[in-house]
């Protein structure tokens, strides 16, 4: 059974990736996941695992050996944030197309510029479309188990897919909690062993990958990867399951607090979720009627599942913690729209929010709740806010003098 | 053992015919040479940068590579290279892989010189087992012979044209080679192709079966880029030895040593002229552009005369 201790986010995550049988861990600091291969680099020092470490001189080459040893036949992982997964861009396209297992920690920071070390979604938003699986964490508890997971969801043979799992920066990477460890024995009895079915270093067979592919094979390629990521979803789920017999701590692809008869309900991703409960509690035991959607799994995004938690809502409010400069509000937002389309349902409200690590204040969440009843009773104040912020995107906690 | 081009010739050959690379074109006599090195027995994980060498030898589902062979992009095989060559031994200490394999990379100029220069100089500093073959052929060539820091002075290129006010590139080749041997890795070569192939093959034998990081830099003409007959690869290849444009030397454990020295060292022109991009040197008007780039040679050569002796 589990062992408790108080750990930050990325103290726990080293620890799981010291557990989860990596052949490889290449990795370049940048804050706030700069401890992950601190930790762990202090764990191949002292002989306590027997992966090997590349302390690689960029993000861009950090993916790009991950990348040389997964496809060689190792299991790779890395940990990295803003403008290093920026700098991986290009290459969690060709690591992902490659149909490459890899995982990653990312511990979410803005994305420069203005530089800011701080907490928002706006780097990871920025690979949402690159062909990772993207899962998210409320709190270390749940960055260390999703990292734990994240091996066994990529490595399935339906879905042979990278997994980023992110956590907050700073609110979950920095702040102790507790938390309940697996030894390294039950991690690496979880996720087993990789046997991939093709690799560099196969010495049965031989293999070339990443050819050009021209006009008369790409398009199929990518409807092949299309269908890994779709796969994925049972997957996570059956993946979540596995994880609660041994851990007894259960996850879905999404979490659905006090959504039942709620007819005010927030769509959120990681911390905000725990913030956001309390807030519930509190508006709970006034006799309101409001609850959370709390997104674990981003990518593949879990429409039906969300469809089917909000739709009986009178409103909506989609917390966005990334500017997507599109103009019509963030990408959550852009996602659950689609999830909606023609199910008729809720009227749904954009709110970006906690940009840079702007602090996300339970009254902030308060705030949207109290919008959210005024915009089902119709009244004369919502039209007030309307006219000052918007019908449908709006800014949070905003300085506007 | 001496060398016996008949006998390396009768090894299977590990990149086969039937790629797309132009006739004429440096780049495949550079993998095949390199590969010949290669005892039979031991395998090989390959790793190429984007460029003409990947594109037209790898087109899905056809591959001209007959060991394990990955590509993923332009800026990144030398740390595309470390991570095979981790891997390796990650597996190789679990059991899990028995043979000796060894990790090759592939690179253009432009791979090498440029783009992934920043890839190339960490995975040499790490000291990663591995070869890295620059095919150098002094421009873009797979974009349409744009400059690189590799084009010689004063070459007619799609982004360094002769023009009327601009002759050409401007500034000398960078000396990558200088650079690499900096790093103070165990094996730096710079070759290429020549006469029986003795000096690529020899040099390709110490790159493979030196522990630890090995450079080789080896001229690698472009009939598209250069303008030259397809037929006369070889020739071209000789004059840049014999004029010294192209040093062919090495670097062992920090000791320089020449491996070819011309008979007669031959004026620079014999060189340029064969080679349509620098066609317009040869105009009255632009002496001075044979004699400063007389003068550079002259220099490097000079300082490589130094230090190998």
């Amino acid at each position: 059974m589990g062992k408790r201790d108080r750990l930050s986010g990325n103290e726990a995550i080293a620890l799981a990736m010291k557990g989860m049988n990596l052949d490889v861990v290449a990795a370049f600091p940048i804050t706030p996941s700069t401890e992950i291969p601190q930790y762990f680099s202090q764990y191949v020092a002292n002989g306590e695992t027997d992966t090997l470490f590349i302390p690689v001189e960029s993000e861009h080459s950090a993916m790009s050996a991950c990348i040389g040893a997964q496809a060689a036949g190792a299991r790779a992982s890395t940990a990295t944030s803003s403008c290093g997964l920026a700098l991986m861009y290009e290459m969690l396209h060709v690591g992902a197309s490659l149909r490459l297992p890899m995982t990653m920690a990312c511990v979410t920071r803005a994305l420069t510029g203005p530089i800011n070390i701080h907490n928002d979604h706006g780097d990871a938003m920025g690979a949402r479309d690159t062909g990772w699986i993207q899962l998210y964490a409320e709190n270390a508890q749940e960055a260390y188990d999703n990292y734990i997971m994240a091996v066994k969801i990529a490595e399935d043979k339906q879905v042979l897919t990278p997994v980023m799992a992110c956590q907050d920066g700073f609110i979950t990477s920095h702040a102790v909690e507790n938390i309940e460890l697996l030894s390294d024995e039950e991690i690496g009895k979880f996720v087993g062993l990789y046997e991939p079915a093709e690799y560099l270093l196969n010495e049965e067979e031989k293999v070339a990958m990443g050819p050009y592919d021209a006009p008369a094979y790409l398009m199929e390629h990518k409807r092949q990867q299309a269908e890994g990521m779709m796969q994925a979803l049972p997957v996570i789920e059956k993946v979540a399951a596995e994880f609660a017999a041994l851990s007894g701590r259960h996850y879905g692809l999404i979490e659905e607090y006090q959504t039942e008869d709620a007819e005010r309900i927030l769509v959120v991703l990681g911390s905000t979720a725990g913030t956001a409960k309390q807030v519930i509690k509190n508006l709970r035991a006034k006799g309101e009627k409001v609850g959370l959607v709390k997104i674990r799994s981003y990518r593949p995004f879990p429409a039906a599942a969300v469809a089917k938690a909000i739709k009986k809502a009178k409103a909506v409010a989609v917390m966005d913690k990334a500017e997507g400069m599109s103009g019509i509000g963030g990408p959550l937002f852009g996602d659950i729209c689609v999830a909606m389309n023609g199910l008729g349902g809720p009227r749904l409200i954009d709110y970006m929010y906690g940009l840079g690590g702007r602090d996300v204040r339970p009254e902030h969440i308060e705030a949207v709740y109290r919008d959210l009843a005024a915009a089902m009773a119709g009244k004369a104040d919502e039209e007030q806010l309307i006219k000052k912020a918007g019908p449908y995107y709006r800014y949070l906690a905003l300085r506007e003098e | 053992m001496a060398y016996q081009l008949k006998e390396e010739m009768s090894k299977p050959e590990r990149f086969s015919s039937g790629h797309r690379m132009c006739a004429g074109c440096g780049a495949p006599l550079a993998v095949r040479a390199v590969l010949r090195a290669l005892e039979p027995e031991d395998k090989a994980a390959i790793v190429s940068a984007t460029g003409c060498l990947q594109a037209s030898t790898f087109p899905y589902p056809y591959t001209a590579w007959e060991d394990s062979f990955l590509h993923s992009a332009f800026e990144n095989a030398g740390a595309s290279i470390g991570g095979v060559e981790t891997a390796y031994r990650a597996l190789k200490k679990r059991g899990k892989v028995k043979g000796n394999y060894k990790c090759i990379a592939f690179g253009g100029d432009g791979g090498t010189y440029d783009i992934g220069f920043q890839s190339l100089s960490g995975a040499l500093e790490r000291g990663h087992d591995f070869v890295y073959v620059c095919y150098d052929n002094e421009a873009y060539m797979n974009t349409g012979i744009q400059r690189s820091s590799s084009t010689s002075r004063f070459a007619d290129t799609s982004t360094s044209p002769a023009g009327k006010v601009v002759p050409g590139k401007l500034q000398n080749k960078k000396n990558l080679t200088d650079v690499v041997i900096a790093h103070n890795i165990p094996y730096v070569a710079q070759t290429t192709f020549m006469g029986n192939f003795r000096d690529l093959h020899q040099k390709a034998r110490k790159a493979v079966y030196t522990p630890g990081p090995a450079f080789m830099n080896i001229l690698a003409p472009c009939p598209r880029g250069w303008r030259y007959e397809t037929q006369d690869l070889m020739k071209i290849c000789k004059l840049a030895a014999d004029t010294c444009f192209w040093p062919m030397f090495e670097v062992e454990e920090g000791k320089w040593r020449l491996t070819y020295e011309p008979k007669k060292k031959l004026a620079i022109e014999e060189y340029l002229k064969p080679q349509g991009r620098f066609k317009h040197m040869f105009k009255p008007e632009n002496q001075w552009m044979i004699e400063a780039f007389q003068t550079e040679v002259d220099r490097k050569w000079q300082d490589i005369l130094t230090r190998c002796q």
